[in-house]
């Protein structure tokens, strides 16, 4: 075997990719080479470091220096620094953070990591890695001293429920499927991450997806299935390649194929690979493209866990629910259902996003408090700004304010508040936001998502987006508040599937807890965050104004006017409130009113 | 300026689709997948001529045109149209919007004289929008064929544009 005196480990995550890491890795062995350094140095692809928002990131070893932002035209001088002279090169060195971001340093507060807790730990593409962190225990556990009833005994007890959304507790979800006289069985793993902002299942898949390999062979196990799907979206080509390849692994140690760990128990599964389709997120609408079909959605029942793909008994749960499985079989249902509430177990995943201090992944406990998430695990709002409210749940989830802060992380904590737990997004926003814009923005998603199969959720989700449009526009009348609530209760209770149902509930929980900011824009023609443009009106200020005429040379229609060193004037007839003014102004001479 | 052109090939690239993915039912969106990254769009030659190899009486397994076409149509990812030699896809979702994503999106439409969909006079570009690609915390994101880009400023647009032949 080669000795090297050194490794380079370069982050290749997709967020990295994204910042050039692979002309990083080219840069770095163009450069060994040049300097004959090649035998010496190994670079090394890697998983996540740690610092991705801040990348392309890579580790030098023995000596543990992370550096990042660089790009590959500052490869020779780092090269030459580094590894011919020995001097590490501040200028791109991970600095050390001052104690007050310490806190929000690797495990952030009030974190608990169990679906996480390798992500970023082991190397994904090899089977040893998952093996020495206890990695198959759960199933060997499973095979030989549980039978089925006694696994669906303990994830029952445990207390997890469908962290897809719903909510519906995963043990009794296996009981059913398993008392079903049917077969073959089959499981199905929802990996169609959809939900703008969510992506906490392609972390576990990219980093961790023997855990959910694992959990989905267990279940198999417990309701008697044979053959099991992972339906994962083509958005996330590198889960894809992981996936596949911890598929292979897990074959050759015998956890897959027939007579799994010598047992007369078998079950193989393989990655199905999306087409673009948010829709298919919704089971009934997976299972359909999982069969080669149009991803439509059907209504149910029948449920997939009496009749799904081909007509068979199905067990359908997403990514995160699967990698709880291997843990709580391990450790016992006791210590699982020892965190969060009375209804609600264990921990939830979040991609938290939006103007908060620290964005990204994070998994909590549940019981914890939105205020806990957002201000201490979060870090609270960026530029102390003032909270106003957050979404969660996604585009068919609402919008929770100030006073919802207290709420515990619940199930139903949350449906009863008017939102839901949803797949896991979290979107935060300040005091800038106006929220008949944000519930604009998600009905245009969904909008442009509804499959068409049913008229309520096709018509009804166009008819919502024209009204909000027109109340941004300026153009709402009185009534157009009434004939939204009538519209969204009539879309809600008709639709075929959980999008069409679900998509009223932004503009529901806005109406609801904003109400008077609907009222503003329709009989105020104001909007009060002052975002919607028709609404809104550049001015400048005269005492401020120096009058250096920056902003009438960029103004892109000509509407500002004014003599070189006095007050310019903004013709608001002829401006388009494009703000560029506002962004060149060097005296923050120019406001926006409403 | 070659205009790609449906070659001769549309045979043998669906024979060797269909030979990796299978001849079921359940193989099709692999299959047109498969297609769709040959020629960049599925071709009605291309559909037919799957029509055309998957017939088989012994199997009584027909599947029609209609049905493939039906398949082509509703996912995001196939495309009924030629597209240009290279797409650019610009994710328009909240957590990119919030962070100036807007701006890069008219700075693409600018720059290449497109609106959401078109394809430049020449066949180089075409402009679309994407699903969320879970690249939240380094938005606003745009994905060049299978290249990543991400953080991306106003700036920039041309200089990421100008690596592309």
């Amino acid at each position: 075997m080669a000795f090297y005196r050194s490794h380079v480990l370069v982050c290749v995550d997709p967020e990295c990719l994204a910042k050039g890491a692979h002309e990083i890795v080219d840069a770095l062995q163009d450069e060994f080479v040049a300097q004959g350094l090649i035998d010496e140095i190994q670079v090394l692809e890697t998983s996540r470091i740690g610092g991705c928002s801040d990348g392309p990131e890579m580790m030098v070893y023995p000596e543990g220096v992370h550096y990042h932002g660089m790009t590959a035209d500052d490869i020779p001088f780092l090269v030459e620094e580094h590894f011919l002279k020995g001097r590490i090169v501040e200028r791109f060195r991970e600095v050390v953070k001052p104690v007050v971001d310490e806190e929000l340093g690797p495990l952030r507060p009030k974190e608990v990591r169990i679906v996480l807790r390798n992500c970023g730990e082991i190397d994904p593409n090899n089977i040893e890695d998952y093996l020495a962190t206890d990695g198959y225990q759960a199933l060997g556990k499973a095979l030989f001293e549980m039978t089925p009833d006694t696994v669906i005994d303990e994830v029952i007890n445990s207390g997890l429920r469908g962290r897809g959304g719903a909510g519906f507790p995963a043990g009794k979800k296996w009981m059913i499927t398993r008392q079903v006289d049917d077969s073959p069985k089959y499981m199905v793993c929802n990996a169609d991450e959809g939900d703008p902002g969510a992506f906490m299942n392609r972390r576990v898949l990219e980093g961790d997806p023997h855990s959910v390999i694992e959990g989905m062979i267990i279940g198999a196990y417990a309701v008697g299935a044979s053959y099991g799907y992972i339906y994962c979206r083509a958005e996330y080509p590198v889960a894809v390649e992981t996936l596949n390849i911890a598929i292979k692994q897990a074959r050759e140690f015998g956890f897959l194929g027939n007579n799994i760990l010598g047992t007369d128990f078998n079950f193989d599964l393989e990655v199905r690979v999306g087409a673009g389709a948010f829709v298919c997120g919704e089971e009934t609408a997976l299972m359909a493209s999982i069969m080669g079909k149009r991803g439509e959605p059907s209504p149910r029942p029948p449920f997939p866990s009496v009749k799904g793909v081909w007509g068979k008994p199905t067990n359908n749960n997403n990514v995160e629910t699967y990698s709880n499985v291997p843990q709580i079989i391990l450790k016992g249902a006791p210590w699982y259902a020892s965190m969060g509430t009375e209804r609600s177990k264990g921990t939830k995943t979040f991609a938290i996003g939006g103007n908060v201090v620290k964005p990204g992944l994070i998994e909590v406990p549940m019981g914890i408090t939105l205020r806990e998430i957002i201000f201490e695990v979060a870090g609270g709002i960026k530029d102390g700004k003032k909270y106003k409210a957050v979404q969660t749940g996604g585009p068919m989830g609402g919008c929770l304010t100030e006073k919802h802060l207290d709420l515990p992380l619940d199930y139903e904590a949350l449906t009863q508040a008017g939102s839901m737990m949803g797949s896991g997004g979290l979107v935060v926003m300040d005091e800038n936001s106006c929220m008949v814009d944000i519930a604009r923005f998600f009905m245009d998603f969904t909008q442009a998502e509804s499959c068409g199969k049913c008229t309520p959720c096709r018509v009804g989700t166009r008819r919502i987006l024209e009204l909000l449009q027109k109340i941004c526009d300026g153009k709402g009348q009185d009534g157009d508040i009434e004939k939204l609530e009538n519209l969204c209760y009539e879309v809600a209770r008709n639709s075929l599937c959980g999008l069409g149902q679900g998509a009223p509930n932004p503009v529901l929980s806005t109406l609801k807890h904003f109400r008077h900011e609907y009222e503003a824009h329709i009989y105020e023609k104001r909007c009060p965050a002052k975002v919607c443009r028709p609404l809104i009106r550049y001015e400048i200020q005269a005492p401020t104004c120096t009058g250096c005429m920056v902003c009438a040379r960029n103004c892109p229609v000509e509407a500002i006017s004014g003599e070189r060193r006095q007050a310019h004037h903004i013709d608001a007839e002829t401006c388009i409130r494009c703000g560029i003014c506002m962004q060149v102004c060097n005296f923050n001479a120019i406001a926006v009113e409403s | 300026m070659t205009v790609p052109t449906i070659d001769q090939n549309v045979a043998s690239v669906v024979q060797a689709a269909i030979e990796k993915h299978g001849r079921d039912r359940d193989a099709m969106i692999p299959v047109l997948s498969e297609i769709n990254r040959v020629f960049g769009y599925v071709p009605r030659e291309a559909i037919r001529e799957v029509r055309k190899q998957l017939h088989d009486p012994a199997r009584q397994v027909h599947i029609a045109e209609s049905q493939l076409y039906t398949l082509t149509s509703f996912y995001d990812m196939l495309s009924t149209k030629p597209r240009g030699r290279h797409v650019i896809k610009f994710c328009e979702n909240a957590p990119c919007h919030v962070v100036g994503g807007k701006a890069i999106w008219d700075g693409l439409r600018e720059k290449l004289g497109l609106e959401n969909g078109e394809t430049t006079p020449d066949n180089k570009w075409t402009l679309v929008t994407t699903s969320c690609l879970g690249l939240c915390s380094v938005g606003p994101v745009v994905l060049i064929d299978d290249d990543m880009y991400g953080n991306v400023t106003p700036e920039q647009i041309s200089e990421i544009l100008e690596r592309y032949e």
